[in-house]
């Protein structure tokens, strides 16, 4: 898949951070770690039903969930990360708004260098970018498991 | 001119009590005249979310390390850093950092290598701080460029490289500050996800495993002086004298543990070994040692 044939909403991502200079993508990052929406109750409730993304140098936890009754149902995704782990979270937050919505379909195409995209590697160190590869990794891992077992049922 | 050092009863137990200071301190000398202090984390955007008021940040990845080679910055990229920081030659530095001190430890190291004279670390690090309900601003520090010399950074009394530690296998004590899990060589990620760069897992062969945390407290301060002596002398074998060398992935934790070596206990040869385990672990016939046992140093690999 070419940067062409990004879904729109994660090609507009691209293009806000590549529109900002060095100094200001980590502050573009910055605010999307404040945009990061909290977990639905359920899931707060619930800590043991998110799946930890070890890769990360913090914290982070994610569920992903794709909705009921289509052939190729949106992926809906949740991330928690704590306060004190702003890059972690401002990565699941760009994943969060380039992903969530998408039919499983698109998400499984999504190229896995996407990361890399976002002219934050040399501001980011590599363990830090590995993280968020590593979240959307596990991302299609869950859609890809979750599409077996429902055309299993 | 250098401040003087805190008069504090809890830092006299260490062998150099002037390389600390405790929160209070901080709170009452920031913004003085000949103190500088600097946040240094492993999360790149954690200064930005809030910091100690006065504070200036340095982050190890986009200050520290050379960008082009795998190094850090020369003599005139750190006068330029320090410069801009506001930072003097004859300040006293303050680090202070999330993860007890891990990355601040770093950034005091990395300014060791350049001489800066007089770098401390604030014990307890960012955790203590704002555990103590103490303030944290996002108010950009104000700062007055300073005009910091060129001094060229000297690796030979507290940096090791690869030849060094091949060579003296098996004479000078190595320290492993990884988790246990990396030392054994032990697989910790899932399957269907790489493991992160290094083509061998395992430990240096004689070294032994004394993970960095095991000398910070619950509440990020070190712990006390008899209880590192407990670790790092009677359970691990240092003895005074000793040339002493740590590792761990890239270096940063092992500056941890290389403040505590020369600063708390008083060991004089202590070098950090910032290549590490991403570079051993990929080098091409060096000796690898799996499992717990620290493992001997094979005949005629010096």
């Amino acid at each position: 898949m070419t940067t062409d044939a990004l879904p729109n909403q994660i090609q507009e991502l691209i293009e806000d951070f590549d529109a900002v200079p060095e100094p200001d993508k980590l502050q573009l990052l910055l605010e999307f770690s404040r945009s990061l929406p909290e977990l639905p109750a359920r899931y707060g409730e619930h800590p043991e039903d998110l799946e930890q993304v070890v890769e990360c140098q913090s914290p982070l936890f994610l569920a992903v969930e794709l909705e009921e009754g289509t052939q190729d149902p949106g992926v809906n995704i949740f991330f928690s990360a704590p306060a004190e782990a702003p890059t972690t979270r401002g990565f699941a937050s760009i994943l969060y708004e380039g992903l969530d919505g998408l039919p499983a379909s698109t998400v499984l195409e999504i190229p896995d260098d996407l990361p890399e995209r976002f002219g934050l590697t040399k501001l980011v160190s590599p363990l830090r970018m590995r993280g968020m590869s590593a979240m959307l990794g596990r991302i299609k891992r869950q859609v890809k498991e979750q599409q077996a077992a429902r055309s299993a049922d | 001119m250098p401040v003087e050092a805190e008069n504090n009863q809890d830092f006299s137990q260490y062998a150099h009590p002037e390389r600390l200071v405790s929160t209070q301190w901080v709170a009452d000398n920031v913004g003085k005249p000949g103190v500088v202090v600097v946040e240094s984390d492993e999360d790149v955007l954690l200064y930005e979310t809030g910091h100690i008021p006065g504070s200036v940040k340095v982050d190890w990845h986009t200050d520290l390390n050379e960008p082009d080679t795998r190094d850090y910055v020369d003599g005139k990229q750190f006068a330029e850093l320090m410069s801009r920081k506001g930072i003097s030659r004859d300040d006293t530095i303050v680090v202070y950092g999330d993860k007890s001190n891990w990355w601040a430890a770093y950034a005091l190291w990395v300014f060791t290598l350049f001489g800066h004279q007089d770098v401390r670390l604030m014990n307890g690090g960012r955790d203590k701080w704002v555990a103590e309900g103490r303030e944290l601003t996002t108010d950009t520090t104000e700062v007055t460029p300073t005009d910091y010399p060129v001094v060229e950074r000297d690796d030979s009394v507290i940096r090791a490289y690869r030849e060094d530690v091949l060579e003296n296998l098996g004479t000078t004590p190595l320290i492993d500050v990884r988790s246990p899990q990396e030392y054994t060589g032990e697989r910790t990620h899932m399957p269907d996800y790489p493991q992160e760069g290094t083509l061998r897992g395992g430990h240096i062969p004689t070294a032994a495993s004394v993970p960095w945390a095991r000398a910070a407290a619950e509440d990020a301060t070190f712990k006390s002086r008899d209880e590192l002596d407990a670790i790092y002398r009677e359970e691990v074998g240092l003895s005074d004298g000793d040339d002493i060398v740590a590792y761990c992935r890239i270096g940063e934790r092992s500056s941890h543990t290389w403040f505590v070596l020369t600063h708390l206990l008083g060991f004089d040869k202590v070098r950090n070994y910032d290549g590490s385990w991403t570079e051993w672990g990929n080098a091409v016939r060096v000796p690898v040692a799996q499992g717990e046992a620290r493992g001997e140093a094979p005949e005629g690999v010096r």
